[in-house]
C-alpha cells in the first residue's frame, strides 16, 4: 500500500516537477510569477487529444501508432513553445519596467483569456484522450505500475537531464544564468536579454506541453480548467524548493506529488488540493526561501 | 534593482547602423504584418480550426496593414482631430459641470430608480451596490495599501455563510446575526494579515489565493456545517422595524444606503491618520516605517477593515439570494473584484465605484455575448496593465508597486 502510493506520488510529482521548471525558469530571469503557465500545459493536453484525433482521422495511427505519437508530441511541443513565445512578446515585454504587481495581473488576464478560449472553441466538458494502446503493468513485490507510469518517470527523468546538461553547458545556457544573476551586467558582456527571456518562455512551455500530454494519457480525461490546480501546485513546488532553483524545483515537485498522494491515502482524499496550498503557506512563512533557495533580502 | 533604460539602449544601438535624421526606407511595407498575420493564424489553427484560421489571417493582415498606412498619418491625424476637439471646446457646451451638480444628480438618479425600472433593473443595481461595497473594500487593501490580495473572496464568503448558518441554524435574524459575521470577516482578515506581515508583493499574492482555495474547499466538503456543494438555502431577508426587506425595492434602498455609508467612511478612514499610513506604506515601505510608521500594525488594519466590508457584502449577498453555495465564491469571483478596483482605478473611490457597476452592468447588457464575457475580462486586464495601469480614474501618483 505505501510502495503502491509512493509510485503513484512519483508519478504525480514528476508531472507537477516539468511544469515547476516553466515557473521556476521565469522567475529566476524576470522575477515574474508566470500566472498563466499552468494554462499552457492545458493548451498541451488538448493539442494532444485535437492532434490525435486528426492523426486517426488521416488514418496515420492505423498505419504507425508510434509515428503518430511522436509527431504529436513535436507539434505539441512546437506550439505551446510558440504560445509561450507569444504570450511573452504580447503581455510581459510591455511591462517589463512597470512595478512588479503589474505583470501579475497581466498574467492572471493572460490565464483568464486562455481558459475561455479553450472553453469557447473545444466546449466546457470534459474532453476524453483517445484511448489508442493497452497498458499493461508490472507486477513487482505487490506492487503494480503500469507501463505509463513508468513511461513519464522515464521521460520526465530523461527532459530534466538534458535540462541541467542544456543550462550547464550550452551557450545560450550560461547566458540564462548570467541573466538571472545581473540582468544589467550580463547585456553589458553582450548577452542579448530579449533572447534569454524568449528561450526561457519556450523551453519552459515545451516542458509544460510534455506534462499536459503525459497527464492527458495519464488520466484520460482532460477539462479547460485544469490549467488553473495544477499550475497553482506546481508553483508550490517551485516555491517548495526555492524559486529560481532548477534542482529545487525538481525536488519539490517530487515532494509534491509524494505528499499528496500520501496525503490523499492516509488522511483525507476530499482535502486533496487543499495540500499543496497548506504547504504553499507554510513555507512561505517559515522558510519563504525554499528547501534550495536562499533567503533574499529586500534592498533599497 | 537598478533599471537600465531599455529604450534608449536600443534607440542608440539602432542609430549606430544609420545616419541620424536619415529615415530608414522600409523596403517591403507588407511583408511584416504577413509575417504577424501568418503567426496569428497558425498559433489559432489548432483549436478553431483551418477555416477561422484563414478567416483570421485574412483579417488581421489587411487590418495591420490599413492601421500601419493609418499610423505613418498619425501626426496628420492627431492634428485634425485636436482641431476639432478645440472647435467643440469653444461651443461651450460639453464644459464639465461641477462636481456637486453632477454628485447630487447622480444620487437622485439613484434614489428614483425603483419608480422607473422594472424588477429585473433594480437586480441588476442591488448586485452592483454589493459589488461596491465589496470593491471599496478590497481597495482598501489594494488601492490604499498597495497589498495585492487575490482571496479577498473568502472574506465575502465567509461573511455570506456566517450569516446563512447562524439565521437558518440557529434562527438569528439579520440584524443580531451582523455584528458576528462582519466580526468574524473581521477576525479572519486579521489572521490572514500575519502572513501578509513577512511577504513580498507577488508571494503575498499567492498566499492570499492559497488562502481563498482552502476557504472554498473547506465549504465545499465541510457537509455537516455548510451542506457542501449543495449550499444552504431558506435565509430569510433582512427585517427593518417588522417589514420585511424581501421586496426588491426596499432591498435596493437598504443597499443604497449602506453603499453610501461605506463611501462615507472609507473616505474618511482614507483622510485619516491610518489612510495616510497606508498611502505611506504603499508608496514607500522601507521609507515610511523610517519615518516612524509601525508597518506591520497598519498593514493589520489594512486587511481587517477590508474584510469588514467584504463580511457586510456577504451578509448583504446571503439575506438578498437567500441560498449561498461555494459556487459563488471561486477564484474567478476574486479575479473580478481585484479587475473592477483595476479597471476603475486603484486608490478612487469614485473609481471603484465605476470599475464595479461597469463590470456589473456590462455582461447583462451584452446578453448575447455573455460567454465571451470572461474572455474579454482577461484580454481586458493585459491591455489595461499595458495602456492604462492607472485605471480608468486612477490618478498618476499611485502604483502598483509590490
Amino acid at each position: 500500500m505505501l510502495l503502491q502510493q509512493l509510485v503513484n506520488g512519483l508519478t504525480l510529482g514528476s508531472v507537477y516537477a516539468l511544469i515547476a521548471l516553466g515557473y521556476t525558469m521565469v522567475y529566476g530571469i524576470l522575477e515574474l510569477i508566470n500566472f498563466a503557465h499552468g494554462e499552457i500545459y492545458m493548451l498541451g493536453a488538448y493539442l494532444g487529444i485535437i492532434l490525435l484525433g486528426f492523426f486517426t482521422a488521416i488514418g496515420l495511427t492505423s498505419y504507425s501508432l508510434s509515428l503518430s505519437l511522436i509527431l504529436t508530441f513535436f507539434l505539441s511541443i512546437i506550439f505551446c513553445a510558440s504560445y509561450g513565445f507569444t504570450m511573452e512578446k504580447i503581455a510581459y515585454k510591455p511591462l517589463r519596467k512597470a512595478p512588479r504587481l503589474s505583470p501579475l495581473i497581466s498574467a492572471i488576464g493572460v490565464s483568464i483569456f486562455l481558459q475561455n478560449y479553450v472553453m469557447l472553441t473545444q466546449g466546457a466538458t470534459d474532453k476524453v484522450f483517445p484511448h489508442l494502446f493497452e497498458t499493461s503493468t508490472i507486477t513487482f513485490m505487490s506492487v503494480s505500475m503500469t507501463y505509463l507510469q513508468f513511461f513519464i518517470i522515464l521521460t520526465s527523468a530523461i527532459v530534466m537531464v538534458f535540462l541541467r546538461l542544456f543550462v550547464r553547458n550550452t551557450k545560450i545556457g550560461k547566458a540564462m544564468r548570467a541573466v538571472a544573476q545581473d540582468k544589467i551586467m550580463a547585456s553589458l558582456v553582450g548577452i542579448n536579454i530579449d533572447t534569454v527571456i524568449s528561450v526561457t518562455f519556450i523551453i519552459g512551455s515545451g516542458l509544460a506541453a510534455i506534462a499536459g500530454l503525459m497527464v492527458a494519457m495519464y488520466y484520460g480525461l482532460v477539462n479547460y480548467y485544469i490549467g488553473y490546480i495544477a499550475g497553482i501546485k506546481a508553483f508550490t513546488a517551485a516555491v517548495l524548493g526555492g524559486i529560481g532553483s532548477i534542482r529545487g524545483a525538481m525536488l519539490g515537485g517530487l515532494l509534491l506529488g509524494l505528499v499528496e498522494s500520501l496525503g490523499a491515502s492516509y488522511i483525507s482524499s476530499e482535502y486533496k488540493d487543499a495540500y499543496a496550498f497548506i504547504i504553499l503557506v507554510l513555507i512561505l512563512l517559515m522558510k519563504p526561501g525554499g528547501l534550495f533557495g536562499k533567503a533574499e533580502l529586500e534592498k533599497v | 534593482m537598478a533599471r537600465l533604460n531599455w529604450k534608449r539602449f536600443k534607440d542608440e544601438r539602432k542609430n549606430m547602423n544609420t545616419v541620424p535624421g536619415e529615415k530608414k526606407k522600409e523596403k517591403f511595407f507588407c511583408i511584416k504584418p504577413l509575417v504577424v498575420a501568418l503567426w496569428f493564424a497558425l498559433l489559432f489553427l489548432p483549436f478553431n480550426g483551418l477555416r477561422a484560421a484563414l478567416i483570421l489571417f485574412a483579417v488581421l493582415s489587411i487590418s495591420i496593414i490599413f492601421f500601419k498606412f493609418l499610423f505613418s498619418y498619425k501626426n496628420i491625424v492627431i492634428e485634425r482631430l485636436q482641431a476639432f476637439y478645440n472647435k467643440i471646446r469653444a461651443t461651450g457646451l460639453f464644459s464639465a459641470p461641477s462636481v456637486h451638480i453632477v454628485r447630487s444628480l447622480s444620487l437622485i438618479f439613484l434614489f428614483i430608480i425603483p419608480f422607473i425600472t422594472t424588477d429585473y433593473l433594480i437586480d441588476v443595481a442591488i448586485l452592483a451596490g454589493i459589488y461596491i461595497i465589496l470593491a471599496l473594500g478590497l481597495n482598501i487593501v489594494v488601492g490604499f495599501t498597495g497589498l495585492l490580495n487575490l482571496g479577498f473572496v473568502a472574506f465575502y464568503a465567509i461573511g455570506a455563510y456566517a450569516y446563512a448558518i447562524l439565521n437558518t441554524r440557529f434562527g438569528l435574524d439579520f440584524w443580531s446575526a451582523l455584528p458576528f459575521s462582519i466580526g468574524l470577516t473581521t477576525v479572519a482578515g486579521f489572521f490572514l494579515a500575519i502572513p501578509a506581515l513577512r511577504l513580498r508583493g507577488d508571494y503575498l499574492a499567492i498566499v492570499t489565493l492559497g488562502f481563498g482555495e482552502i476557504v472554498r474547499l473547506i465549504l465545499n466538503n465541510w457537509d455537516s456545517v455548510t451542506m457542501g456543494p449543495n449550499g444552504i438555502s431558506g435565509i430569510a431577508p433582512p427585517v427593518i422595524m417588522s417589514v420585511s426587506l424581501g421586496k426588491l425595492s426596499y432591498y435596493y434602498y437598504f443597499v443604497l444606503l449602506l453603499v453610501i455609508l461605506t463611501v462615507f467612511v472609507t473616505r474618511r478612514v482614507y483622510s485619516s491618520r491610518i489612510g495616510r499610513a497606508w498611502v505611506a506604506i504603499r508608496e514607500d515601505e522601507i521609507a515610511s516605517s523610517a519615518m516612524g510608521i509601525n508597518t506591520t500594525i497598519y498593514k493589520l488594519y489594512s486587511f481587517a477593515f477590508g474584510a469588514f466590508w467584504a463580511g457586510l457584502a456577504g451578509a448583504l449577498f446571503a439575506g438578498k439570494m437567500q441560498f449561498v453555495s461555494p459556487e459563488s465564491f471561486t477564484f474567478m469571483e476574486s479575479v473580478l473584484i481585484v479587475s473592477m478596483v483595476i479597471l476603475g482605478g486603484l486608490g478612487s473611490i469614485p473609481g471603484v465605484i465605476l470599475g464595479a457597476t461597469i463590470l456589473v452592468i456590462l455582461p447583462e447588457i451584452l446578453r448575447e455575448v455573455q460567454l465571451y464575457r470572461m474572455l474579454a475580462l482577461g484580454g481586458g486586464l493585459v491591455l489595461l496593465m499595458i495602456f492604462r495601469p492607472q485605471g480608468l480614474l486612477g490618478g498618476k501618483g499611485v502604483s502598483l508597486r509590490g
